[in-house]
């Protein structure tokens, strides 16, 4: 079948402002939206820039908007998309585009050190032992554990949109990974580190980030658990 | 710009991650990625990472050496597997104390799962009484590498290590037999940057995309290898190359044996559950090369299952499981099958073939890391290497399941040790050319070049050619012929057009070098393939069916001569308290 992608193209070099160019070509309808990138840029314009790695949705690389949705270009194939219409391909929203569909990520990364991503316990264990931890305090934790820091819940957020300073969805599940760790002592530092103006409150309950997530994280839940946590604390 | 640190690491996955924790703070260090660190591939291991904890049975680190040793077709050095295994138990319970989430047993241990060759003794007093599967591989459901990649990662948060994400290694500095340094490419600008070290470690991970279906990320081009390729300095054993019997059929993306440690039943097109046939014991759970070679030779005796290309597969059957079991132990791949192939795996069976996955060599080490200069046992340097980039040789001639995250975490930790002894006696040292103006001159080349040939149409050739004449069988006629195949890619890559010409991430010139890169270590591989006349773990020659312990047990250095040409010569293999035996399941 032949199809029509219309991507966002900017060439800091060259344009003043993205603009769109469209390809048309043939393809499989079991082609994801990176293997079409991939054909477009190997067979007809080498200068097409994003970035890709493991290309099974694992590493995160190829979050972009697709047809106005945020996903992985690697998930998402051709057969789950309207092929009648052209397939429109932007960087994600919010953050400083450098060129085509590859966005200046560091704030994003910031964010995530915000929250003190790591595992804070003082109290000394024995090197030949594991911490013990029941097999259901482990598994609360998987769903946060999945994140691939891709960035498609973040900037599908308005609140995003609307405040460079916010944290924003990403920060909050990796904040959640470690809070609810049964292993952890630093939930207060983490939790008041949420607790601010550009804080977890200034999450609405909008959803983009559930529907946006493509590991199937429920992130918003995951915020609803923080902002409870919170509330249990200043009672 | 020139930069000048105590350390330099190249590569972001497990093995440059745990050697950056391991440097002390008193030194400054710098890891340079050609992607953000949480992408490295370390991050696709599914199934688990093994040590003999004996949290579900019990279990011995000897057990593990053994069935490392077996699983290598003895040619791994026995002296770093008993290392290795021996420090399998603290290597893991450091990782859960770094914060590594694992999924846990009814007491609240690290729980383990049954893998591909990892057994024990029926008798736990005779080594040589009947073997049966042991759980051994410590496992969070099947994002294993992405939980473990994620830990080490926040662990260099916590350190502070300095990162220099989106750097593309150009060229390593080895002047008077020292290690001086390295260039790389900023990708962002193209900036050249000059990075003066007095240890460089290498974690630059393998080189899948040399084949056509690989469970490999696109960054698996070897970059790493090719360098020291390029410099002279040789490559060890590179003709083992393991292929994973269950990948995605024509993707190749990888179906984790945590699948069959689960029950899962491999199946023929008369539904017969085969594996019985060629590992009585075992079955399901042998090898990768013994699984690999059965589905080919199931496929080749026509009892595969004809796909709608006309390409053949074979089932694997996780039906049984039962949906309790695929939701909470294998969600990722069964995930993929119903992504990619839009298989519901709780009713059908999944369509696999075997997919190009790791490589068993690389840069020659020793079990402390420092790379081999020669045969003999001289070091160069300064310099380092560790994961699946290097041999130390811990997996020999095919890699047990799950050895490969242990192997990580266990050299990258013993490399950063290492390199923290060295570095109070150690300097840095002038360069005698201008690194900078080398790399240059080499970009410019790549991108002056005006031919009618293109970067992805040599690359899925030699990768086609990588995958029918150098794969799972071999013989000396697909090898000649793919020799004369790389020659001819070689001659055709001089006249590539970079079409991409902006300064600004230029990927289209990343691709190219990379393409150089692979064309080095597929020109590696299949000549230590032809040299090597024998049948052994993951290298099967038809023509040479046996293994030869007589007149090869050995490893193959291999060098680049100035003039192009290749040069083999043999170290040899370390033993220590395991016998060769034949090699059954």
């Amino acid at each position: 079948m032949q199809v029509t992608f219309k991507i966002q193209r900017f060439n800091p070099e060259t344009d003043k402002e993205p603009h769109f160019e469209e390809y048309r070509f043939e393809a499989q309808e079991n082609m994801t939206v990176l293997d079409c990138l991939h054909k477009i840029k190997w067979e007809h314009d080498g200068s097409l820039s994003f970035r890709r790695s493991c290309a099974h949705g694992i590493c995160g690389s190829d979050g972009m908007r697709i047809n106005g949705k945020n996903h992985l270009a690697c998930s998402t194939l051709l057969k789950n998309l309207n092929t009648k219409k052209p397939i429109i391909i932007e960087p994600l929203p919010a953050f400083p585009i450098i060129k085509d569909l590859i966005l200046d990520m560091t704030d994003f990364y910031e964010k995530n050190k915000a929250v003190i991503p790591y595992l804070i316990n003082n109290n000394p264990v024995s090197a030949d032992c594991e911490r013990l931890q029941s097999n259901e305090d482990a598994e609360k934790l998987f769903e946060s554990a999945k994140c691939i820091l891709c960035a498609c819940c973040t900037t599908s957020c308005p609140s995003t949109w609307s405040n460079n300073n916010y944290l924003g969805p990403a920060a909050f599940v990796k904040a959640y990974r470690f809070i609810f760790d049964t292993r952890d002592e630093a939930a207060d530092e983490r939790l008041d580190i949420i607790d601010t103006p550009d804080g977890i409150w200034r999450c609405h309950t909008i959803f983009n980030c559930v529907e946006a997530c493509p590991k199937d994280i429920n992130v918003t839940w995951h915020i609803s658990q923080l902002k409870k946590e919170l509330s249990n604390r200043e009672l | 710009m020139i930069h000048k640190f105590d350390v330099v690491i190249v590569g972001a996955g497990g093995a440059g991650l745990r050697a950056a924790v391991e440097i002390p703070k008193e030194y400054s260090t710098a890891v340079i990625s050609k992607v953000f660190p949480t992408r490295s591939h370390t991050g696709t291991a599914q199934g688990g990472v093994c040590a003999a904890l004996s949290n579900e049975e019990e279990d011995s680190w000897l057990n593990h050496a053994f069935d490392t040793v077996k699983g290598s077709d003895y040619l791994g050095d026995q002296d770093a597997i008993e290392i290795m295994c021996k420090d399998a138990p603290r290597a893991i319970i450091e990782l859960e104390h770094m914060g590594m989430p694992f999924s846990r047993t009814k007491e609240g241990k690290i729980a383990q799962r049954k893998f591909g060759g990892h057994t024990k003794p029926v008798d736990p007093n005779d080594p040589n009484s009947k073997r049966i599967p042991v759980k051994r591989s410590c496992y969070s459901a099947d994002r294993t590498g992405h939980v473990m990649l994620q830990t080490l990662y926040e662990n260099c948060i916590k350190n502070n290590i300095m990162f220099f994400s989106e750097f593309f290694l150009t060229d390593l500095i080895i002047e008077d037999g020292i290690c001086k340094g390295l260039t790389v490419f900023d990708m962002a600008t193209s900036e050249i940057h000059v990075f003066q070290a007095k240890a460089v470690m290498f974690a630059t991970g393998g080189y899948g995309r040399a084949f056509r279906i690989t469970s490999n990320a696109h960054v698996g081009t070897g970059d790493g290898c090719a360098m020291v390729y390029q410099a002279g300095l040789p490559l060890e054993d590179m003709e083992f190359y393991q292929f994973h019997p269950t990948g995605l059929w024509r993707l190749g993306i990888l179906v984790s044996e945590a699948a069959r440690g689960e029950g899962g039943i491999l199946r023929n097109n008369a539904n017969e559950p085969f594996m019985e046939v060629y590992a009585p014991s075992v079955k399901d759970l042998a090898p990768r090369d013994l699984v690999s070679r059965a589905i080919i030779s199931e496929i080749r005796a026509g009892r595969g299952i004809l796909g709608s290309d006309g390409t053949h597969y074979i089932n694997l059957d996780l039906t049984h499981l039962g949906k309790k079991i695929i939701d909470e132990k294998i969600p990722e791949i069964t995930g993929f099958a119903r992504t990619y192939l839009g298989v519901e795996p709780t009713k059908e069976c999944v369509p696999i073939q075997p997919t190009a996955h790791y490589a068993m060599g690389g840069i020659p080490t020793n079990y402390d890391t420092e790379v081999f200069a020669d045969t003999k046992g001289n070091v160069v340097n300064g310099f380092y290497a560790a994961g699946e980039c290097a041999c130390v040789s811990v997996h020999g001639a095919n890699r047990l399941g799950t050895n490969s995250l242990l192997d990580i975490v266990v050299f990258g930790r013993r490399g950063g040790k290492r390199i923290a002894e060295y570095l109070p006696k150690a300097k840095h040292h002038e360069f005698k050319i201008d690194p900078t103006e080398r790399t240059r001159s080499k970009i410019n080349e790549l991108l002056a070049r005006t031919g009618s040939e293109k970067v992805a149409v040599i690359r899925r050739e030699l990768q086609q050619s990588m995958m029918d004449k150098c794969g799972i069988f071999r013989n000396e006629k697909d090898l000649l012929e793919n020799k004369e195949h790389i020659k001819e890619y070689k001659q055709r890559y001089k006249n590539i057009t970079v079409q991409d010409k902006s300064k600004v991430f230029n990927t289209d010139l990343i691709e190219a070098i990379e393409l150089g890169n692979l064309l080095d270590i597929a020109e590696s591989v299949n000549e230590s393939a032809l040299n090597r006349h024998e049948s052994r773990g993951a290298h099967t020659r038809e023509d040479f069916p046996k293994r030869d312990d007589v007149n090869w047990m050995k490893h193959t250095f291999i060098t680049k001569n100035d003039n192009g040409s290749t040069n083999i010569d043999y170290k040899k293999v370390i033993k220590t308290q395991f016998e060769p035996m034949e090699r059954k399941y």
